[in-house]
């Protein structure tokens, strides 16, 4: 009796100690100064231009990811064929892959002096310093997230009733649009608010991929870089409104998910 | 008139799947078996879920797979309605909408309408806004029979129709199911496990046994003369073991396996076969007492259980070879049956049928 009363004052001591660490520097950059003090530092010049330019480029990678790396997922989850988990694995490595690794990887790629260089020159794109460079960092790096996500989901699905849409008429594509994207909906949306935080977050590729130009590439992680060093309280107000966009992005995608009218289950 | 046949040869587990059905039009065929015995893969192969190794499906002048000049045509080309054993409704839609899935090309309204009438035929009007999940067996089982026949298909094919329900609904359920196959024009190829099942809903029932359709009849047919100890004892007959003779007028005698016992048949037979008994053909009557006619039969038995199903008793009995009989409580009464009393089994002759072994 006493003892299992112990262990259970142990768990609930660990999830303290774990929701205090974990909340209070979030806590910190709230209070550490006053919101009125936050609020007129964000006015400065290129904070307001900073946070746009993330939401802006997180926003288009995410479409990216979605549109490419939704059917890939799919192909992942439900087909077998050779090479497959060759394709799984080379699909995660970015997930262990430093960001300034993947940084140096992409201007190795796709820079001026890399493989594909030559290529991009020729067609006119150009990647590194421009605010297009950090869109290719942000989908290089919150991609796998979704990808990974969206594969469990799929391959969760009953396949009865993947077939079931077959019989009924709907050909592989209507099956994929109308029963695969909803009855997986759930997973795709936790996987899109992980890639999309991920891509809020992003520093190291982008950095060094596509550097830190106020307007092009600082994206707002970048600027509270910029930031630190002289001013703390900006650094601080940046800090806070990333922390809210992130917290809203998590919110809503749990409330979704949990939302019978898109196709959750509240229970689960 | 459209007539659904499947012909399929294709590697199944450790044997070989080697079909040959044909249904007619407005017919239902049942194919009944264990698990395993390649029921359902016969249903897929006809939907076209599933490329056997060598093939064919027709459906009336529509050739859906022919292995041999190349042609298979997808699921969503294949015209047949197919309710899934756990009937597959999707769970991101309402009742109505599962039911107006299959319906493309037709404005939005008229699919509404169109999916709101078949639901009301099935006595779900009020559940048309419903979730599946909040939907009793009986009616995702309806929801799913409607949805299929959304698309008027052009051949019905059920998968255990009834096993996702619970035995309270499964009466009613089954009942309204054969109704519909009647009404239903359509060939209908419907599979199961359950022989009392095959025979509600199948005008001919096909006894499967590892990937082969080892009998084809009516259910009465096949509960009258199965042809084999594994049909007999898949329409719920007793099936004993034994070694037969020709024997006086005109019956024959068989020497049962591991028992000093003949029984008589009106059958006839020879060498190795299988005598089939229905359970509730059989009396049982205190041991040592005489036998109450001629083609009588009788065998010394013990019985190992008792179990009171309803108003009547099943009773488990070893005589040399296991039997079931099914008696009436008050047929029993002065019997006192208990594990381990020793008592007599009697059925007739003319109830003893004879089959392969």
């Amino acid at each position: 009796m006493s003892g299992s009363r112990g262990f259970r004052a142990l768990l609930v001591a660990a999830l303290g100690a774990v929701l205090v660490f974990l909340t209070v520097p979030i806590v910190g950059v709230f209070v550490n100064v006053p919101p009125g003090e936050l609020l007129a530092s964000l006015a400065q010049e290129g904070a307001l231009e900073a946070l746009l330019l993330s939401l802006q480029t997180t926003a288009l990678a995410l479409v990216i990811i979605l549109v490419v790396g939704t059917p890939a997922a799919y192909l992942l989850a439900t087909r077998s064929f050779r090479g497959r988990s060759v394709a799984v694995t080379l699909v995660e490595l970015p997930l262990v892959l430093p960001p300034a690794v993947a940084g140096i990887a992409l201007l190795a790629a796709l820079g001026p002096e890399g493989i594909l260089g030559g290529l991009l020159i020729d067609a006119g794109v150009q990647l590194v310093f421009q605010t297009a460079g950090v869109v290719v960092a942000l989908v290089f790096v919150a991609s796998p997230f979704y990808i990974r996500q969206a594969q469990a989901a799929f391959a969760s699905i009953d396949p009865t009733l993947l077939a079931a849409s077959r019989t009924l008429g709907a050909g592989e594509g209507r099956t994929f649009l109308a029963v695969a994207i909803p009855t997986a909906r759930a997973g795709l949306l936790s996987g899109m608010a992980l890639a999309w935080g991920r891509a809020l977050g992003e520093f190291g590729a982008t950095l060094i991929f596509a550097g830190s130009f106020q307007g092009i590439t600082q994206t707002a992680p970048l600027a509270i870089l910029a930031r630190f060093g002289i001013d703390f309280t900006g650094a601080l107000a940046l800090s806070a409104v990333l922390v809210a966009l992130s917290a809203t992005i998590l919110l809503s995608v749990k409330l979704l998910a949990g939302s019978p009218a898109f196709g959750g289950v509240a229970a689960r | 008139m459209a007539l659904l046949r499947v012909e399929a040869h294709t590697r199944l587990g450790d044997f070989d799947l080697a079909l040959d059905v044909e249904v007619g039009a407005g017919a239902c065929l049942a194919l009944a078996g264990p698990s395993g015995a390649g029921k359902t893969t016969t249903l897929r192969v006809a939907a076209g879920l599933i490329r056997p190794d060598r093939g064919n499906v027709t459906c009336g002048d529509e050739v859906w797979l022919d292995t041999e000049r190349g042609v298979n045509l997808p699921p969503e080309r294949r015209r047949c309605g197919y309710v899934f054993q756990d009937y597959a409704l999707f769970g991101h839609l309402r009742a109505w909408q599962n039911v107006a899935y299959p319906l493309r090309g037709i404005p939005r309204a008229q699919r509404r309408r169109t999916a709101h009438e078949l639901l009301e035929r099935f006595g779900l009007a009020s559940r048309a806004d419903a979730h599946p999940r909040t939907l009793s067996g009986g009616e995702r089982q309806r929801v799913a029979l409607a949805r299929a026949l959304a698309r008027e298909p052009r051949a019905l094919l059920l998968d255990e129709p009834l096993s996702a329900l619970d035995t309270r609904t499964r009466t009613s359920a089954g009942r309204e199911l054969a109704a519909i196959l009647r009404e239903a024009a359509v060939p209908t190829l419907l599979v199961t496990h359950d022989f009392a099942e095959a025979a509600l809903f199948g005008d001919e029932v096909g006894v499967i046994d590892g990937g082969r359709v080892v009998q084809r009849g009516t259910p009465s047919e096949l509960a009258m003369a199965p042809a084999s100890a594994f049909v007999a004892d898949f329409t719920g007959a007793v099936v004993l073991i034994g070694e037969a003779r020709p024997g006086p007028d005109g019956l024959t005698v068989v020497n049962l396996d591991a028992a000093e016992a003949t029984v008589l048949s009106t059958d006839q037979g020879h060498g190795r076969v299988a005598v089939s008994v229905f359970p509730w053909e059989i009396a049982l009557l205190p041991a040592g007492s005489d036998p109450v006619g001629s083609a009588q039969n009788r065998l010394a038995a013990e019985v190992v259980s008792v179990t009171v199903v309803g108003n009547r008793v099943r009773v488990g009995l070893d005589a040399g070879q296991p039997i079931t009989a099914e008696v009436t409580q008050a047929g029993v009464e002065g019997l006192a049956l208990a594990p381990g009393v020793k008592v007599a089994a009697s059925w007739k002759a003319a109830a003893t049928r004879l089959a392969e072994a």
